[in-house]
């Protein structure tokens, strides 16, 4: 049986494995050192040598882009995984438990989510120097509640089928019952969601390298390269446009491939769709 | 609902007080002393040392944070490194500066997005429908700062309609004022109301099929009365939930809007305060924002049992 993958998954896939693959590739493909300083080619328009022109200090637009997605990638991929490494046993422990150990976990949530996310953000990253790592740390703890909350109420809903009681009734031990009766099941929301969360990660660590407290100059994001071109955006707008343009794009393909794994693993979504 | 009311005002009074412990140990770990800070790298032993009694930076951890705990509760938010100024009336600036864009922002996200969600459920699948969709879509995924950006080149620099970035008071005269303020409420606007019109759409769009539609309809209601009074007022239950993320949203926009605009309101005096390590302002600014923050998830929620009578104020705490 040929599953149909849905026209917006093919997309974004591709679109993305293609942004992936060139960031990865990146030292290797770009034509020049990202912090290949060249004063004699300040700001030069994008031509045959430059793709994508030159910024302030005569350094490669096109090579710092190919450099900058690596971390703006490492940014949303890391980001999402520490928010699921993190997220999704404390939620499977918080529904299948309940009691005082959901009490606990969901009380500690709600404190997280008092704070609005980007200021989350700012508190963890003012303690220390910038750090793409960190940085990736600091947003995906913002997006732990998220990832607990849906892994909780799922968890909730199976805990109550009857593969489970069964499993229940055979004694198996809670561990078992967790990861081979309940995460198989689980997956596809927390699937879905973990796509979403990968723009939203992405455009939140270029946000707060825009804002200084993510990467560190010479080295730059997608967020810092938009940050630094900023003076000169009148007589240079390439420079901003560049990394601002394959970051939309990104997050585009990102947002497709979501909707259409969406629309693959909840067959309800399919009629009420148009 | 005032007993549920008041149980929340306790429950943000406890999270205030867990947060303001949680800032004040952060800051405490910033890197680099703060004393030196003030007085530059030429600074003798002797200076610094008088600058660290002055501000008891010596004193053990839980005794500064008593001392400035105690200050919270008298409204002395303490003064400000940097500026030399009590940081009470700095922030409230601010913050007044930065409600005014956040409210601005908010009224227009809430009438454009409900408007164009509520006009693509009607006319769904018509070519107005797709190409509100893919707008939507489109703005969802341009960041903020990339797209203030993008403004100020188009508005401020090729077209000269509007000035690139500051900030004018109302009694400047209100064309000056609002020539300041229309970029960046249009930065803060555009990825907010296709976030609300995607929900409103999609949540009017399950509400006309519902039978009381069908039974309005059949009573032989014109069809915009069937739309405002039936389906309408049903379909912004879930509207309103979002507009209540939304503010958390609005809130991470403006940091980021008011930076690139240089607008001076709370966002860009934390990240100002960050940069200078001007830790009382940052503590003083993080303390009051998630106090802000609280204080409208809070409205939300009321106004959400307002709009949805069937909702248990018991379980909202537990949900």
């Amino acid at each position: 049986m040929a599953t149909r993958w849905p026209a917006s998954f093919v997309v974004g896939a591709s679109v993305f494995g293609a942004v992936v693959v060139a960031a990865l590739l990146g030292p290797h493909i770009a034509p020049f050192p990202y912090d290949g300083i060249d004063i004699m080619a300040r700001f030069l328009p994008p031509d045959a040598t430059h793709w994508l022109g030159t910024d302030e200090f005569g350094r490669d637009v096109f090579s710092r882009l190919l450099y900058g997605g690596r971390l703006s990638l490492l940014m949303g991929i890391g980001a999402t995984s520490v928010s699921l490494v993190v997220g999704v046993p404390l939620g499977l422990a918080a529904g299948y438990y309940g009691g005082k150990v959901d009490e606990t976990i969901m009380r500690t949530i709600d404190l997280v989510i008092s704070v609005p996310p980007i200021l989350m953000g700012i508190l963890i990253l003012s303690m220390t120097p910038p750090n793409p790592w960190k940085t990736a740390i600091a947003v995906g703890i913002i997006y732990v509640p998220i990832m607990v909350r849906l892994t909780r109420g799922v968890t909730l809903e199976l805990a109550s089928e009857e593969f489970v009681l069964a499993a229940r009734a055979r004694g198996e031990r809670a561990w078992y019952i967790l990861g081979a009766e309940i995460l198989p099941n689980a997956w596809p929301p927390i699937i879905v969601e973990s796509a979403l969360r990968v723009t939203f990660a992405i455009m939140l660590g270029a946000a707060l390298s825009f804002l200084g407290l993510g990467v560190h100059p010479p080295a730059s994001d997608w967020g810092l390269m938009i940050a630094e071109s900023r003076p000169f955006i009148d007589s240079a707008p390439w420079v901003a446009l560049a990394p601002g343009f394959v970051l939309c794009v990104t997050v585009i393909a990102v947002n497709l491939m979501g909707d259409g794994l969406r629309e693959m693993l909840d067959p309800r979504l399919k009629r009420g769709r148009g | 609902m005032l007993a549920y009311t008041l149980k929340r005002l306790a429950y943000i009074a406890v999270i205030l007080m867990v947060m303001s412990m949680l800032i004040f140990w952060a800051t405490q770990v910033m890197p680099g002393d703060v004393a030196q800070m003030i007085l530059g790298q030429f600074a003798t032993e002797d200076q610094i040392g008088a600058v660290r009694a002055r501000l008891h930076l010596d004193d053990p951890i839980h005794a500064q944070y008593l001392r400035w705990a105690s200050g919270l509760l008298r409204g002395d938010l303490g003064v400000s490194m940097m500026m030399d100024r009590p940081i009470g009336p700095l922030i409230g600036e601010a913050i007044l500066r930065s409600a005014v864009l956040a409210g601005i922002s908010i009224v227009f996200v809430a009438v454009i997005g409900i408007w164009l969600g509520v006009y693509s459920a009607v006319r769904r699948g018509s070519k107005t429908d797709r190409a509100i969709s893919i707008a939507s879509y489109f703005f969802i995924s341009v960041p903020e700062f990339f797209w203030a950006i993008v403004v100020i080149l188009m508005f401020a620099g090729t077209l000269g309609w509007f000035p690139a970035t500051g900030y004018a008071a109302l009694s400047e005269g209100f064309w000056t004022w609002l020539r300041h303020i229309i970029l960046p409420v249009a930065t803060l606007v555009s990825g907010l109301v296709a976030h609300v019109s995607r929900l409103t759409r999609s949540s009017m769009i399950e509400t006309m099929q519902s039978q009381y539609v069908t039974a309005a309809r059949a009573k032989g209601l014109p069809e915009n009365v069937v739309i405002r009074r039936h389906a309408l007022r049903n379909a912004l239950v879930p509207t309103i939930t979002v507009l209540a993320i939304d503010v958390g949203l609005l809130m991470g926009g403006i940091v980021v809007v008011e930076t690139v605009f240089s607008y001076p309101g709370l966002g860009r005096m934390l990240i100002f305060a960050i940069e200078q390590k001007d830790i009382p302002v940052v503590q003083a600014g993080i303390l009051s924002v998630t106090a802000v923050y609280a204080l409208a998830n809070l409205a939300a929620d009321l106004l959400y049992a307002f709009f949805n009578p069937r909702i248990r104020y018991g379980n909202a705490l537990a949900r």
